[in-house]
C-alpha cells in the first residue's frame, strides 16, 4: 500500500464524496416526500391517482435503478426534456425511492390499530385530523426502520451514477484505476469514503429510532 | 317522548346477508342512564357503534338533539363531538402523554385554548386520582388506569351523551371496581349514559332503564331495574341472566 498515493488521491474522493452527499440526499428527501404523497393516496383511496401510484411503485420497485437512470438521461433527451446529470441522478433516486418510501409508509399506516383512527374520530376528529394528530405518528414509527434501511440502500445506489458521468465516488476509483492501476489504494478508499457516508446515517437512524420508539414501547 | 336527547328510530344494521340489528327503536332522555344487556352477538356493542356513526345502517335513523346521525357525512364530526364513547380495548393514543391523550382534542378540534382545557383536565384527574400520572405514557398505566383516563379524556369534550361499550370486559377483577366507581359519580351527577355491560350487579345499581337485547332485537326493557333483575318478565331474559349463578351440573364422562 502506497500511502504517498493515498496523500495524492484523497481531495478528488472527498470531492467526490461532497457530489454524492448532494445529489444522494436531494434524492433522500425527493424520496421521502413522493413517498408520503403515495402513502396518503393510497390511505385515503383517492380514486384515479390511486390508480396511479400503484403502477408507478410497480414500474419503479421492479426496475433496476441503472435502467431507470438511462432512461432519464439518454432516452428522455430524444423527446426534447434535458436535464442535468446531476439533476438526473437525483430525480432518479428519488423516483425509486419513492416507491420503496410509499410502501414503508403504507405498511406503517396499516400497523396502526384500527381501533385508534376509531377512538380519534369519537372525539370527533374529522379523517385529516385522526391521521395528522393520531394515526401518523405512530405509522412513523413503525416505519422508522424501513425508512433507514431505504434511506442507505438509496445512498448505496448512488454507485451507479457513475454510468451517467457523474464524477461521484465510484466514477472516481474507476477513473484513477484506469489512469494509474494503483487498484488496491483505489479501492480501500474508495471502501472507507463509503463508510464515512454511510455509518453516521446508520448511527443517527439507530438514536433516532430508540428516541421515537421511547414514548410507545419503553426503554 | 318529546324531551328525548336521542332518538333512534327503526333501525336496522346488516353486514351483507346479515342481520345484527331489526328494527329496533329505542329513545333516551337527557339524564337518563340506560344499561343494555344481552348475549354476545345480539346487537348490543352493534347498536353504540352505529349511535358514534361508527357503523353505516341499512334502515332507519338516530337523531342526537333532531340531527341525524349518519356515518360518511360532511357534519359527522360535529355531531360526534356531544357523543363521548370509551371502548372495550384501551384505545389511549400510546405515543401521547396523559395530559396530552386528554387535551388533544378539545384544543385541535374544539380550538379550546390549551391552558383552559389543561386545568379541566388536572380537575378531573384529581377527582379520579391520576393527577399525579398526567405526564406519563399509557403504557405505564394499569389497564383500570388507563379506562378511567379514558373516560376523562370524553368527558373533556363535554358531550351530552356518553357511550361505554364494555369498559371493564377486558380488565382484571380488582380493576373493575375503581372503574366502575367513576361511572357510577358520573351517573349522579347527570350524565345521560349508554351503557354496555356484562357487570350485572353494577348494571342494577346504576340503571334506570334496562334493556334486554337478542337477536338485533329489545325483547324486554325495564324503568324497574330491581325488579328485573329478581323477575325478568321474558322467558329469554330468565334464561340469560340465569347463566352469571354457577351452579355445579352433573358431568357425565
Amino acid at each position: 500500500m502506497d500511502m504517498e498515493i493515498i496523500r495524492q488521491y484523497l481531495p478528488l474522493y472527498r470531492d467526490a464524496l461532497f457530489l454524492t452527499l448532494r445529489i444522494g440526499w436531494y434524492g433522500v428527501f425527493l424520496a421521502l416526500a413522493i413517498g408520503l404523497v403515495c402513502a396518503m393516496i393510497i390511505r385515503f383511496r383517492i380514486p384515479v391517482l390511486r390508480t396511479i401510484v400503484k403502477a408507478y411503485v410497480g414500474l419503479f420497485r421492479n426496475t433496476p435503478l441503472l435502467v431507470q437512470l438511462f432512461f432519464i438521461y439518454f432516452a428522455l433527451p430524444k423527446i426534447g426534456i434535458r436535464l442535468s446529470a446531476e439533476f438526473c441522478g437525483s430525480l432518479g433516486l428519488g423516483l425509486l425511492g419513492g416507491a420503496y418510501m410509499s410502501e414503508t409508509l403504507r405498511s406503517g399506516l396499516e400497523s396502526v390499530a384500527k381501533i385508534q383512527e376509531e377512538s380519534a374520530e369519537s372525539l370527533g376528529m374529522n379523517r385529516y385530523q385522526a391521521f395528522r394528530f393520531v394515526i401518523f405518528p405512530q405509522a412513523v414509527t413503525y416505519s422508522v426502520p424501513g425508512i433507514l434501511a431505504n434511506v442507505i440502500f438509496l445512498l448505496k445506489e448512488t454507485s451507479v451514477f457513475s454510468t451517467i458521468s457523474l464524477m461521484d465516488l465510484m466514477f472516481t476509483a474507476k477513473d484513477l484505476i484506469g489512469m494509474y492501476a494503483k487498484t488496491l489504494e483505489c479501492l480501500t478508499l474508495l471502501v472507507i469514503f463509503y463508510l464515512i457516508m454511510l455509518l453516521p446515517v446508520s448511527l443517527l437512524g439507530y438514536v433516532l429510532e430508540r428516541r421515537l420508539r421511547h414514548a410507545e414501547f419503553g426503554d | 317522548m318529546d324531551d328525548a336527547l336521542l332518538k333512534i328510530e327503526h333501525l336496522r344494521k346488516a353486514y351483507g346477508e346479515h342481520t345484527v340489528i331489526r328494527d329496533l327503536s329505542l329513545s333516551v332522555r337527557k339524564g337518563e342512564v340506560i344499561v343494555i344487556i344481552g348475549p354476545s352477538g345480539c346487537g348490543k356493542s352493534t347498536l353504540l357503534r352505529c349511535v358514534n356513526a361508527l357503523e353505516s345502517i341499512q334502515g332507519g335513523q338516530i337523531l342526537l338533539d333532531g340531527e341525524p346521525v349518519l356515518k360518511n357525512t360532511k357534519d359527522i364530526s360535529l355531531v360526534r363531538q356531544k357523543i363521548g364513547m370509551v371502548f372495550q380495548s384501551y384505545d389511549l393514543f400510546p405515543h401521547k402523554t396523559v395530559m396530552e391523550n386528554i387535551t388533544l382534542a378539545p384544543v385541535k378540534v374544539q380550538k379550546r385554548s390549551k391552558t383552559e382545557v389543561q386545568e379541566e383536565a388536572a380537575a378531573l384527574l384529581e377527582k379520579i386520582g391520576l393527577l399525579d400520572r398526567r405526564n406519563d405514557y399509557p403504557r405505564q398505566l394499569s389497564g383500570g388506569q388507563k379506562q378511567r383516563v379514558a373516560i376523562v379524556r370524553a368527558l373533556c369534550m363535554h358531550p351530552e351523551i356518553m357511550l361505554l361499550d364494555e369498559i371493564t370486559a377486558a380488565l382484571d377483577p380488582e380493576m373493575v371496581r375503581e372503574v366502575l366507581d367513576v361511572v357510577l359519580s358520573l351517573a349522579r351527577s347527570g350524565s345521560t349514559m349508554l351503557i354496555v355491560t356484562h357487570e350485572m350487579s353494577f348494571a342494577k345499581a346504576i340503571a334506570d332503564r334496562v334493556v334486554f337485547m337478542e337477536n338485533g332485537l329489545i325483547v324486554e326493557e325495564s324503568y324497574e331495574p330491581e325488579e328485573f333483575f329478581a323477575q325478568p318478565s321474558t322467558e329469554r331474559a330468565k334464561q340469560f341472566l340465569q347463566t352469571f349463578v354457577y351452579e355445579p351440573g352433573e358431568i357425565t364422562d
